[in-house]
This record gives C-alpha cells, structure tokens and sequence, in this order.
C-alpha cells in the first residue's frame, strides 16, 4: 500500500482473513502461505492498513443474539443541529451504545438526526440504558423514539470483494 | 426467516475472552499466545476456546473487520414501510438481492430496516431505484453523516 492506495497484494490479504483468521499459532504465518508472500510482510502490511483505518480491529466478532442480548433498540432522536456533533460524541463514548451515527433527517415521516444502538438481555434493560443517554441530551433534543428489532430477515454480513 | 437465535452458555473465561478480544489482537508472530497471556490462560487454551465459540455461534468469527467506505465501497441504512400483507414478500425481495446485507423487521411505521452495501457509491442508489420497482413502495435512505463510534462494543 502506498498513499492509501491498495495493491494486489492488500488486496488478497483482505480476500485472506476477512472470513477469519486461521486458529493456529503463527495464524499470519498461514495467511502469508496462501498470499505467498513472508510473515514479516503480512504484518508490515496489515501494521498500515490499520494505521490507514482500512483495518478498523482486528478481533472477536461478537453474536448478540446467541450470547444472551436478545433485546435490540435502535434508539432515535431529534437533537439541535448546533449541539448533534458535540452530543453524538458523548453519546458515541458511552460503552453500552455499539453503534451511534449522525444521519439526515426525512422530514415529515423521520425527524430524527441521531441513532443510537443499544443491545440488551431484555427490553427494560435496553429501556433503562435509552434513559441514560436522555439525560445526556436534556436540553438540546425534540422528539425521541426507540425501534426494537423484532426479526432478523437477512444477516449476510458485509463482504468486501477486493479484487 | 430466523427467529433470533437461542443464547449459548458461557463461562467465565468464555466471557473474558468475549469482552477482551473484540479488539487490539496484536501484529506479532504468535497473537494467541500474547492475548492468552493477558488473559491469564495458555495459548492452546485460547485457542481451543475461539474455536468452541465460533462453532457454537457465539462469535461470527474472529477476524479483521474493514472499512468499507475506505476500500472505495459504499454502505448505507435505508428504510420502507411495508404494509403487513405484504411484508413477507418484501423481504423475500430483498432476500435476494446481494446487495442488501442485513435487513431487519423493526417496531416502527418504517417496519423494515436494512443495510445496502455495493462497491461504488452509485450503486446505493441503483440498489434503491431496483427495489422501489419490485416492490412499487419508497426506499427512505439514511446516509451516515457522522460516525462516532467505529467499533461494536459487547459485555456479556
């Protein structure tokens, strides 16, 4: 990789080890067998790709579901334009929320600027947490709203194709 | 159509290794043997363990998880209300298409939410356009437009 871009070889080692790396003990020894390049350069390469944020961890990739977070809320809110950013970030930092986004607003149906997801056991817990980041936002947010996953229709996972 | 999947028991340590390697798996020539050590457990140890876990479903795996957006890809949520009748159908629509990576039925007017990714920024708008004609209903797009947290944080 030079300047952010990538070559063929970041390109296998993506292709690699986005499924999982092997379980073995020198598991980039084995990713550098099937690109066919050295363990040194895998890892040169890989010690870029995360300082390029390409790579954004490297690590396990949790199953809400099967480990016992059964209650998904996808909570919402309307929060001043002037404050969204500095909010959302504290938002962001609190550790129960997985995921926190800014997004625009699809007025008249969806006035909400700011999500928030919030995994739990059970919905009071996910309702508990919700009023956590309430408090954080007293001031600055209109309405609210919380979407509880009900049904998973489709879960493929991203893939990157990167060749 | 799956029904969220039933919880798995873990113990301590399946815990341990759950909450402290989501991240931070260290560039060396034997990770497993570093991250077991601060852990407090030996490497086959962790090893056998990340294999139990990811058969068992608890993790989806244990790998590196990349941008799409920096390797020139596009993700974007969106979302449509769809009448009850024909909800089934819908998703069946969605189902598939490849370029619909999750998709997921919520309590909301907006009662399917879902998650299309293509390997170009045009193709969010393509991949929206092709399902509004199979289906007739209005793909509402909720385009990131600030990110602050990039990780994914679980505690079990």
């Amino acid at each position: 990789m030079i300047d952010g871009e990538l070559d063929p070889v970041d390109r296998a080692l993506i292709e690699a080890t986005q499924g999982g790396l092997p379980l073995v003990a020198a598991p980039w020894a084995a990713v550098a067998a099937v690109v066919g390049i050295g363990e040194a350069e895998v890892l040169e390469r890989f010690g870029r790709l995360v300082e390029a944020g390409i790579v954004r961890r490297i690590g396990a990739v949790p199953n809400h579901y099967r480990l016992g977070l059964g209650a998904n809320g996808m909570t919402v809110w309307d929060v001043d334009d002037a404050a969204v950013d500095r909010l959302g970030a504290e938002i962001g930092a609190l550790d129960f929320v997985t995921h926190c986004y800014r997004r625009p607003r699809s007025l008249p149906a969806w006035p909400y600027n700011l999500f928030a997801m919030v995994h739990g056991r059970t919905r009071d817990e996910v309702f508990e947490k919700r009023g956590l980041i309430a408090e954080r936002l007293a001031g600055a947010v209109g309405a609210s709203d919380i979407l509880f996953s009900t049904r998973i229709l489709k879960k493929t996972g991203l893939r990157l194709h990167a060749g | 159509m799956r029904p969220p999947s039933t919880p798995i028991d873990l113990d301590e340590t399946d815990r341990r290794i759950v909450n402290g390697l989501q991240g931070g798996f260290p560039l060396v020539p034997r990770p497993y043997a570093a991250a077991a050590d601060a852990l407090g457990i030996g490497e086959d140890e962790l090893l056998s363990r990340l294999g139990r876990l990811i058969e068992t479903g608890a993790l989806s795996r244990f790998a590196p998880m990349f941008d799409a957006e920096k390797l020139g890809g596009a993700v974007c949520l969106a979302a449509m209300e769809v009448p009850a009748a024909r909800f089934d159908d819908v998703a069946a629509v969605l189902e598939a298409m490849p370029a619909i990576a999750h998709n997921y039925e919520r309590t909301h007017r907006l009662n399917m939410w879902f998650v299309i990714a293509t390997e170009t920024r045009a193709g969010i708008g393509a991949a929206q356009r092709a399902i509004e004609t199979a289906t007739g209903l209005k793909v509402l797009l909720f385009p990131k437009v600030r990110e602050f947290f990039i990780g994914m944080r679980v505690d079990v």
